[in-house]
């Protein structure tokens, strides 16, 4: 699946995104973050707080409890500002 | 039909607003909102992010839901993206109605709602070279929870 990171999680984990293939026991996206967060320091400190990261799965915002599959395009990134 | 952008480039609210209008004799009032980048504690710069494809497909739902709610001809929504500096326009949002309420209010929806419904994201750059990415309001989320329908 492909992740992208926007603002300051884009910062901490280095890279805008990345192409991962968690283990079938990632079903979730706060199963795919706490998976995420073992890949470098970067990734720990970007979730570290996990409750200031927000998620959408293929464009469009979801909760932690949203499944996710392989295929899927998942983004991670803080609360938004805009407007 | 709306029109929804975004965009590097300043946007000329005039030609926007003729566009709306142009050929149409059926509108009785239009609404406009421009935010601007303000310059609070000697901000150098502005840098505004998004999610290209999400934000866009986001803009265009919420502007098709305005258009849903209220008797609108037209709205457009233009929001710029990278570094603005303070005194320039960041957004743009139109409401064309055959009368002005459903103009005004169409337009504090849609201005609510962009800034809690929209994947942007600001960082603010100061002439020290500091940078700080602003933060969420609770006041934002208040302000766009007053429009969701029971």
């Amino acid at each position: 699946m492909q992740v992208l990171y926007f603002a300051w999680v884009r910062q901490k984990v280095g890279v805008g995104q990345e192409e991962v293939s968690p283990p079938p026991e990632v079903t979730d996206v706060a199963g795919l973050m706490h998976w995420l967060a073992e890949r470098s320091p970067g990734h720990a400190a970007a979730f570290a707080s996990a409750r200031q990261v927000r998620a959408a799965v293929n464009q469009e915002f979801c909760p932690p409890d949203h499944p996710v599959r392989p295929g899927d395009e998942i983004a991670f990134f803080p609360p938004v500002t805009g407007g | 039909m709306a029109t929804v952008r975004v965009q590097e480039a300043a946007f000329d609210m005039a030609a926007e607003q003729a566009a709306l209008s142009a050929g149409r004799t059926d509108i009785g009032g239009i609404a406009s909102f421009v935010g601007l980048c303000r310059g609070d504690d000697g901000l150098a710069a502005l840098v505004l992010e998004h999610y290209p494809g999400m934000t866009e497909r986001a803009l265009a739902g919420i502007a098709a839901e305005a258009e849903a709610r209220w008797p609108l001809t037209g709205c457009t929504v233009v929001h710029r993206v990278g570094r603005i500096r303070p005194g320039e326009p960041i957004v743009l949002v139109l409401t064309a109605s055959a009368h002005r309420a459903a103009a005004l209010e169409a337009c504090a929806f849609l201005i609510d709602w962009l800034k809690t419904g929209a994947p942007f994201w600001k960082r603010e750059e100061f002439p020290d070279g500091r940078e700080r990415w602003v933060e969420a309001k609770d006041s934002d989320d208040a302000a766009a929870a007053r429009w969701q329908q029971a």
